[in-house]
């Protein structure tokens, strides 16, 4: 047991990120050296702006990153081809989609897309882990709805169903909480935390909703002006690495009950 | 699934449908030939030569190259579509009418510019063909080179619109200094026709088909991670410029030849994928490419028997007959459902 957990999954050396263009170059991040291991709920946050979506995308190889070194299971991100990619890493993204006149079970389906032939049919592999990640979200109820007809809560859990579909090591999501409610931020963040831990993939999300990130990730990674720090959410509030997070005169982090709190 | 017995349903319905719209497409015409010497003819059992002649040389090909246009013009209609995730994108938003188009222009009205030499060879139908045919690929080839170099879908689309006003103000400039015998030829092609082919063009008209048939059907998969953007798709380990590529290609095959030997048929290519969607309200490529295969075949059938003007010695342009025909249906559909599928 204690081997399958320090199996590192995503992990980052000396990375460096930003936009390069033909005149000049324009780092966001420098210095970010992370390691996810397997089974672990990891958090992203950082204010508006700071680079919290630069990072995800340089970490899922859809923009390049400026140097150093990004590996999952211990191979270089950018030796994987398009398909050996889609067999370990796995996304759900803010963008709408493009079509929502599919059902549940199609849109699910589609996670087993790098699996499928050329043509797309199912195995009987297929069907079962369509099937099981349906159940894993508790929404087999809704497998024969269309898109058009959901909530907002509702089509984001299926987005993680489709995820969950394509069987990779390691899940990320951007701000997947974002036009929730209260009570829908926290059970997505529940759901997320009860996947890393029943089927042992690495999750990592970006998130605004700190309070809740604080109490549900076996651990976070902050992104400040000057340094990226991941840490457990515990060691990182003794370290007080909450009180740089945002500019201060606003909003103070209040250590004890691990929230932010507005200035009288 | 109750939804798999409720398509194959509908196919075995479209099916009948296709095969009943074609021996009633054969049979009107404006000589009126009757039911039983029709069946006799194909048998070839039947005596009377110029019938004989009027159902195998005529009404037949006419009927073949109806199924090749609907179908053909509604796949690639659809693929772009779904390729630009716009629900007004058609087979000719890559600007294949419009270098067709110019390729007609400049062989039916540039004579006069390029002196009256070869006016005698120019006229007839094989350098039309040629010409359109030219013109389209040469556009094609444009958009595909610049299309490599973007990275965004909706920039091809622009770029096709682009390259669609560029050769229409040629054309433009053509017609301006043209004779109206000129400018009448230029038009009549315009007006699309299905009834010109014989059975050695038909054939060639066939091969090319078939082969963006084919790509079409390699394009299925892509077609629907693109589905839900982009962005996923790649996540999903699909290769966003080959299969962009391959849906480009296909389309063009499709689009392409079609216009070249029937003329720019105007709507069909939009409007076929939406009647599609809306009767079998999916957006599930491995039904909808078949569906619209069927629906673009049956309704082309329909509108080419309507343009025969049926005992009469009249035949209306079938570009009209489309638009006429197909837009009160897709209204009507839009208005029924009180909701677009896409």
């Amino acid at each position: 047991m204690a081997d399958s957990n320090t199996h590192i999954v995503l992990k980052t050396e000396d990375l460096s990120i930003g936009y390069r263009s033909k005149k000049d170059t324009t780092v966001i991040a420098s210095n970010i050296n992370i390691a996810l291991q397997k089974g672990e709920l990891v958090g992203l946050i950082g204010a508006n702006g700071i680079g919290k979506s630069t990072l995800l995308r340089s970490l899922t190889n859809v923009q390049p990153k400026l140097s150093g070194g990004i590996s999952i299971n211990d191979k270089a991100l950018e030796s994987h081809s398009n398909l050996e990619l889609a067999k370990v890493l796995s996304l759900v993204l803010t963008e709408k989609l493009a079509s929502k006149n599919l059902t549940v079970f199609e849109l699910v389906a589609l996670g087993r897309q790098p699996y499928t032939n050329w043509i797309g049919s199912f195995s009987n592999e297929d069907i079962h882990m369509i099937n099981t990640a349906l159940k894993q979200i508790n929404i087999e109820n809704l497998k024969d709805k269309k898109c058009f007809e959901l909530s907002d809560g509702q089509l984001q859990k299926v987005m993680i169903a489709r995820a969950l579909a394509q069987d990779t090591d390691l899940i990320i999501l951007d701000e997947p909480t974002t036009h929730l409610d209260m009570y829908h931020k926290a059970y997505i963040l529940k759901l997320l935390q009860k996947l890393a831990k029943d089927t042992q993939k690495t999750i990592l999300f970006s998130s605004h909703e700190i309070d809740l990130a604080i109490q549900l990730c076996d651990k976070l990674i902050v992104m400040t002006h000057d340094t990226v720090v991941s840490d457990e959410p515990c060691n990182l509030i003794s370290k007080g690495t909450f009180d740089s997070l945002f500019p201060k005169d606003l909003i103070a982090f209040d250590a004890n009950t691990g929230t932010f709190k507005v200035k009288k | 699934m109750q939804n798999t017995k409720r398509y194959q349903l509908i196919f075995l319905a479209l099916i009948l449908l296709l095969v009943l719209c074609f021996f009633v497409n054969i049979s009107l015409g404006s000589i009126s030939i009757p039911n039983a010497e029709i069946i006799q003819t194909i048998f070839g059992t039947s005596k009377n030569i110029s019938w004989h002649h009027i159902i195998i040389d005529y009404r037949i090909p006419k009927a073949f190259t109806a199924i090749i246009v609907g179908s053909g013009l509604g796949i690639s209609g659809l693929m772009m579509q779904t390729l630009f995730r716009n629900p007004l994108a058609g087979p000719f938003v890559l600007g294949i009418t419009s270098g067709a188009s110019l390729g007609v222009a400049i062989v039916t009205m540039g004579t006069s510019l390029f002196g009256g030499l070869l006016l005698g060879v120019l006229a007839s139908k094989w350098t039309l063909v040629m010409a359109a045919t030219l013109g389209s690929f040469l556009v094609l080839l444009t958009v595909l080179i610049v299309s490599t170099r973007v990275r965004d879908a909706m920039a091809i689309l622009i770029i096709g619109l682009m390259f669609g006003s560029i050769s229409g103000a040629v054309v433009n400039v053509l017609s301006y200094f043209s004779s109206a015998e000129e400018l009448q030829q230029y038009f009549f092609w315009g007006f699309g026709s299905l009834g010109n082919l014989s059975w050695n063009e038909l054939l060639i008209l066939f091969v090319l088909y078939a082969l963006g048939i084919l790509l079409s059907l390699g394009a299925i998969k892509s077609l629907n991670s693109l589905l839900l953007g982009e962005n996923y798709a790649k996540s999903l380990g699909l290769d966003i410029k080959k299969s962009r590529l391959l849906i480009i290609t296909s389309t063009s095959l499709l689009a392409g030849t079609i216009t070249a030997f029937a003329g720019p048929i105007a709507f069909i290519g939009l409007a076929i994928p939406h009647i599609t969607r809306q009767v079998f309200s999916t957006s599930n490529h491995k039904i909808l490419l078949p569906a619209v295969f069927l629906f673009g075949a049956i309704i082309m059938l329909i509108c080419d028997s309507i343009a025969q003007l049926p005992s009469s010695d009249y035949t209306l342009p079938i570009n009209a007959i489309t638009s006429l025909i197909g837009a009160p249906v897709v209204i009507w559909l839009l208005v029924r459902k009180r909701k677009m599928m896409f």
